[in-house]
């Protein structure tokens, strides 16, 4: 598969800008005047950026509590983000959720979500709501290895294979779920083994590597979008972060944390793409300086913008006037 | 309190090799290879230790399974062991609740007596911490609607202790909140073994004017309030109800019968809360005592924002427990 250069080097942008909008947030949280958990997407942006590369505003996806990466591939606004992570009410979600819950059902991103396995119902659902209405759009699940041990997993997947819903399963594999590895929680080495017992085509793929997870989230995308149902993509990531921001990983071998971040993704891009004589130092440069500038303008903002207001908090809880 | 908490799991262990310990990271080390040095040891660290002196066959790691993990226990509890699940946080426990309501709860009364299950699930309560909407419920007022199910909030280390091995050893499922904001707080508490009996409330405060019951965290909010007012000549009686589900309502309705007056304060919406059920227990068996209507400090009717001055908002604080006081007081 040939991909257009133009689409290489948005992707780049958007891995870039995930690095950066996370190591800036790890940055300011350690500060402490960020409320809540923070838990960063280094090491797994190839996935969230070669799977969004193929959905509009009108395709679904719902997240994890890992959930930056997604967001920021899906299209969502730094400075609503930044906001909104600070708990202001000018933040995407009005300050109500936080780093873990960060939406915007205008571009169809459906949530982040603490619930592990959160996402699986929700993009399931969406995906059954296009079919209904008869949209030509996909919902895309992403979870981890830790939110494969859900039974919403298997029930979901099952009504999506029996009604061929346009949804795609992608398990982001990191080895880890908080201090569990994956090879003690599972008896597979593949999650995606598991799509079989549901007549669901399961790939892996190396979720380092930007054309590979590109290129068979195209198959997959196609495929729901030609109607013939459901795909499982299990993406196997390093992960380069923490559990969250915090956590001194003790639980973990240093050759674990090394061997991961020797296979950092964006770095792996970055040469590729010079190697390809796509991308030259300065454009790294000028593409980083642009990101940090926003960056910078976002956080100013966002520490500047308002609070909500004590009153507020039972705003949003129904849809109109609430007797009780 | 943790400390505490994890003495008790510990003690009972030792003492009946039919305690098992499991849940997700309460070992937190398969990562390592033996001995586990650095193992997390639970999302707290209540269960460190427990892998390295009871082995892998009593305590295990699981995926995040929430639903396998109390059905399994139920059965377990079932078929004579005595399984104390961390559930993490309360927030998780619905992807459980028909395992908790349909089997646990259920299972003695169905089968005419013939079930014991006697199983533990530990949770972390509470707000304050920023966690948001999905990880700060109390949740402790839904199980105490469930026939069946016993609950337990204990709000000092030494009562944590005593209503953890109790726990342990009762033949019915208990559920058993940890307030987050109550692990730092620090108490001697005796190192061998002992039990505080659930059904039994903790008068931490004697006083002839009004009567604050405080649940969980509450009840230390309560007697901090309760120390401010006496400074103004007000005398506050505090009451711990250190379990929900039996209730010690014995205890209370004494109380209210010497104070004339109720305040109840509780981390919980409002609606079919312990509050509730409280106010309506004391206006059903005390209404002659009362000389004012009962007051309720709740959190309102919303799941807790993330935001600092909505979550300030959202938890109950000394201001407003005041006021509920010198407003039963007609002050
Ligand atoms: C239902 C539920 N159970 C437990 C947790 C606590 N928890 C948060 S993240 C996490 C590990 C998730 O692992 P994985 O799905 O592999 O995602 P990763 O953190 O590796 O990206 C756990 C156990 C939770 N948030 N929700
Ligand atoms: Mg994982």
């Amino acid at each position: 598969m040939t991909i257009p250069d133009r689409t290489l080097l948005e992707m780049f942008e958007t891995m870039m800008t995930i690095r950066l909008f996370e190591e800036r947030v790890t940055l300011e949280y350690q500060r402490g005047d960020m409320p809540g958990f923070v838990h960063t997407y280094i090491g797994a942006e190839a996935v969230a950026t070669g799977v969004c590369a193929h959905l509009s505003d009108r395709d679904l996806i719902a997240s994890t509590h890992r959930g930056h990466g997604h967001s920021l591939a899906k299209g969502c606004s730094i400075a609503g983000m930044l906001a909104e992570l600070y708990g202001r009410e000018t933040g995407l979600c009005k300050g109500r959720g936080g780093s873990m819950h960060i939406a915007d059902f205008e571009i169809g991103m459906l949530g982040a979500n603490a619930i592990v396995g959160g996402s699986i119902g929700l993009a399931t659902g969406g995906a059954f709501a296009h079919q209904v209405k008869g949209t030509p759009n996909v919902s895309v699940s992403f979870f981890g290895d830790g939110g494969a041990g859900q039974g919403i997993l298997y029930e979901s997947m099952n009504l999506a294979s029996i009604w061929k819903l346009p949804v795609i399963y992608v398990c982001e594999n990191n080895g880890w779920a908080e201090s569990t590895p994956a090879s003690y929680s599972q008896s597979v080495e593949d999650l995606s083994r598991r799509a079989d017992g549901f007549g669901i085509p399961g790939h892996v793929v190396d979720g380092a590597d930007v054309f590979a997870v590109y290129e068979v989230a195209a198959e997959a995308i196609d495929r729901a979008r030609r109607g013939d149902g459901p795909s499982f993509i299990e993406a196997k990531i390093p992960r380069i972060s923490a559990h969250y921001v915090g956590d001194t990983q003790k639980y973990r071998n240093e050759d674990d944390l090394a061997d991961a971040r020797k296979r950092d993704p964006l770095e792996r891009f970055r040469s590729e793409l010079a190697a390809a004589g796509l991308l030259t130092g300065t454009a790294v440069e000028g593409t980083r300086a642009a990101i940090v500038d926003e960056l910078d303008r976002g956080v100013a903002a966002a520490k500047a913008d308002p609070w909500p207001t004590a009153d507020g908090v039972t705003d949003y809880v129904y849809s109109g006037a609430y007797g009780g | 309190m943790l400390q505490a908490v994890g003495e008790a799991m510990f003690q009972a262990m030792e003492a009946d090799e039919t305690v098992v310990v499991y849940g997700e990271d309460v070992v937190g080390g398969a990562g390592l290879g033996e001995p586990y040095e650095g193992a997390m040891g639970g999302t707290f660290g209540a269960t460190r230790g427990l892998f390295r002196r009871f082995g892998a066959s009593r305590v295990r790691d699981t995926p995040i399974s929430e639903a396998g993990l109390v059905g399994i226990a139920v059965g377990a509890a079932a078929s004579g062991i005595r399984p104390v699940v961390d559930m993490m946080w309360s927030s998780f426990t619905p992807l459980a609740f028909d395992q908790i309501h349909n089997q646990a709860a259920k299972l003695r009364y169905m089968f005419g007596g013939q079930a014991n299950v006697p199983l533990v699930l530990r949770m972390a309560i509470g707000a304050g911490l920023g966690a948001a909407g999905q990880h700060s419920d109390t949740l402790y007022s839904v199980y105490t609607h469930l026939p069946g199910i016993k609950v337990v909030v204990p709000t000092t280390p030494y009562d944590a202790k005593g209503l953890l091995l109790e726990s342990i050893a009762d033949d019915d499922p208990v559920l058993f909140f940890e307030h987050m904001r109550l692990y730092n707080t620090r108490q001697e508490v005796p190192e061998d073994p002992y039990t505080v009996p659930l059904g039994s409330a903790s008068v931490t405060r004697t006083g002839a004017d009004v009567t604050i019951v405080g649940v969980s965290y509450m009840a230390k909010l309560a007697l901090e309030v309760a120390d401010t007012l006496a400074s103004d000549g007000i005398e506050a009686e505090v009451i711990d109800p250190r379990s929900l589900s039996p209730l010690d309502t014995e205890t209370i309705l004494g109380s209210v019968c010497k104070t004339s007056r109720l305040v109840v304060v509780d981390e919980s919406p409002p609606r079919c809360s312990i509050a509730a059920d409280i106010a309506a227990m004391v206006s059903e068996h005390a209404f002659d005592a009362l000389a004012a209507p009962v007051r309720r400090v709740t959190s309102p009717h919303s799941p807790v924002p993330l935001s600092p001055p909505l979550e300030n908002a959202y938890i109950p604080d000394a201001a407003r427990v005041e006021s509920a006081v010198r407003a039963v007081l007609n002050q």
